[in-house]
């Protein structure tokens, strides 16, 4: 990366960190070899349908983790942008499949959990289908307090497990 | 080098599992335990030497279930210092073991057994009635003297307590090792007192719920190694399994009826955790619940008529009773903000969960033997307690709690007055399941 690129990039992560809340986590883009400037792919194609590039560089998009409150389910309406850019790539891109995979922190028992985590993934679901998504291109998956982010037992590292994180198995 | 590090990888995780023993000591004591003596039990056979110390296995089992409190070795040996010690009933003085102040004395000694294996005669007295009360031995080949020993204690256990001894037993455990994409998590299968842990599944996708089959043969689990839960039942001897469940969603939470024919199990298949009931020889479904909340974590009556299961229909996890064959459940748990995965004793009378009240989780068992909605007591002082696990004759439980970053397994005595700490030298432990009896 040279001194130009560096700048750009860190303009552009500022702009997305600008465009989304402060919970919302970002998906790393991806360093395909020419295009990586981050700052020269526009966000939209020409007509104004989403394109697979714009999973890596358009600032809504980028948002692949959606976050809940302890034993709970309910979207806040924090993510309701995200969630309704990625019903319109699923709308713009019939081809494109998602797996979203449900998460819980560790409290409460295991299997419970694997409940949880699949209510989460339901509960995004529903969203994305509310906003045009077909429940065709979508796959949920419940891994509970299996696959933590964060091992820790504090506030913090529990609200971080608590999530839903979106998967594109087909972009 | 490459090569080298590739084999070094192969080798890394055996190394590992290997490792893994139990490794457990008295946290808490019981000042009301009985003294036991157990006299060392020679070799006099002209055999190899065995390299199981058949007495102090003994004398580890009997202070483990927190029942007994048995003399240390050394005294014993300093006590006998310029005397022989006595290995049969001829020679056991009662004056001595009065003096040392035991209820009771052990002895015993190993010999050759026709067949290549060992042969253990043991004896027990009662110290004030000056009485024997056992005069048995047993036999087993090499390593087989541990089982002996374990037998040997549950002997003991049975003739002074009125009390099935439950030391040869199994427990299953789930192991979590390494971090990130080198995650490696094993199902173990150990003894009662850790020794001998033998992986019997190694995968780096999740593994949890290990489940018992009424015989001991088998172990059913739920594996995410096919990308999504999976429900496993497994021979432990030839490790042949069989997918008994991958649908669609959750497939969960897996319990055997007591009589080994059905397995309750968790679907989610219909949009929402049920339980169901599998029929294991047609492979018939049958749902049990039907409600929109979490339904999971069945496990069964002693007597196979009713599943107990944990529920959030009411708001939080709940434990509920409904009938095998369906029905309307009844809610069990009436204390702390939530109970969750319970485990049921023998006689159907005590049921352990998981209760939690704020961030607290801790184990408590709900007592039905006096009717009414039961009492209450709380047998661990942790903050993530769970997953407890009644031995055969429940005399003891296994539960899972967190320490800093890592899983470790405790047992605890039914009264909650004697508790180990069981920890593993590497990664972290979890999902203790304690076996049925053994059978010979």
């Amino acid at each position: 990366m040279n001194n130009v690129t560096r700048l750009l990039t860190a303009t552009a992560v500022c702009v997305a960190l600008a465009a989304c809340s402060q919970k919302v986590k970002e998906a790393p883009p991806t360093d395909n070899g020419n295009n990586n400037t981050g700052a020269s792919t526009s966000g939209m194609a020409g007509d104004g349908k989403y394109g697979p590039g714009d999973l890596d560089t358009d600032a809504c998009l980028r948002q692949r983790v959606v976050y809940f409150d302890f034993d709970q389910d309910t979207l806040k309406p924090d993510f309701q942008a995200a969630i309704a850019c990625h019903a319109k790539y699923l709308r713009d891109r019939p081809e494109a499949r998602m797996t979203l995979e449900g998460n819980a922190d560790e409290r409460g028992t295991r299997e419970y959990n694997l409940g949880l985590g699949e209510r989460r993934g339901n509960a995004v679901s529903s969203a994305i289908q509310g906003s045009g998504g077909s429940a065709s291109q979508i796959t949920v998956v419940s891994y509970g307090e299996e696959r933590p982010t964060c091992v820790d037992s504090t506030d913090d590292c529990w609200s971080k497990n608590r999530r839903v994180e979106i998967v594109y198995s087909a972009k | 080098m490459k090569r080298l590090l590739a084999i070094l990888l192969l080798f890394l995780p055996l190394t590992i599992a290997q490792a893994q023993v139990l490794d457990i000591g008295l946290v808490v004591g019981n000042e009301s335990a009985l003294p036991i003596a157990v006299v060392p039990m020679p070799y006099t056979g002209s055999n190899l030497k065995p390299d199981t110390d058949v007495a102090g296995v003994i004398r580890d089992d009997l202070n483990r279930s927190g029942q007994f409190r048995s003399v240390p070795v050394d005294t014993i040996r300093g006590f006998f210092a310029d005397k022989p010690m006595p290995t049969r009933g001829s020679e056991v003085k009662f004056s001595d073991w009065k003096l040392l102040k035991q209820d009771f004395v052990v002895v015993g000694r190993v010999i050759d057994e026709s067949d290549g294996g060992y042969r253990v005669e043991y004896e027990l007295y009662d110290v004030a009635k000056q009485q024997r009360l056992i005069g048995l031995f047993d036999s087993g080949r090499g390593k087989g003297l541990r089982d002996v020993s374990h037998r040997i204690a549950d002997q003991i256990y049975e003739k002074i307590l009125g009390v099935r001894g439950a030391f040869w037993t199994r427990i299953a455990y789930v192991t979590a090792t390494g971090l990130g994409q080198s995650m490696q998590y094993s199902l173990m299968v150990a003894d009662s007192d850790g020794y001998g842990p033998q992986t019997v599944v190694k995968s780096r996708e999740p593994l949890l719920s290990p489940a018992w089959s009424p015989d001991g043969r088998k172990l059913a689990y739920v594996s995410f190694e096919r990308g999504n839960s999976t429900v496993y039942s497994q021979e432990i001897i030839t490790g042949a399994r069989e997918v008994i469940a991958s649908f669609k969603g959750i497939n969960g939470a897996p319990s055997f009826s007591p009589d080994g024919r059905r397995l309750a199990l968790t679907l989610s298949k219909s949009g929402n955790p049920e339980i169901y009931v599998m029929d294991l020889t047609s492979k018939s479904l049958t749902q049990i619940t039907h409600h929109f909340g979490i339904d999971t974590e069945a496990t069964w009556t002693p007597d196979g008529q009713n599943l107990i299961f944990t529920s959030d229909r009411a708001g939080k996890p709940q434990v509920y009773q409904v009938a095998a064959s369906g029905g309307e459940p009844t809610r069990l748990s009436f204390a702390g903000d939530s109970n969750a995965k319970a485990s049921v004793s023998y006689d159907g009378k005590k049921i352990a969960m998981a209760q939690g009240s704020g961030n607290v989780y801790r184990i408590a068992v709900l007592d039905r033997s006096f009717g009414g909605t039961g009492r209450w007591q709380t047998l661990s002082p942790g903050n993530l307690d769970e997953s407890p696990s009644f031995a055969p004759n429940a005399s003891m439980l296994l539960y899972a709690t967190k320490e800093g970053r890592k899983g470790v397994l405790y047992a605890v005595s039914a009264d909650g007055r004697v508790r180990l700490r069981s920890t593993v030298s590497d990664g972290d432990v979890r999902e203790p399941a304690w076996s049925p009896y053994r059978q010979r």
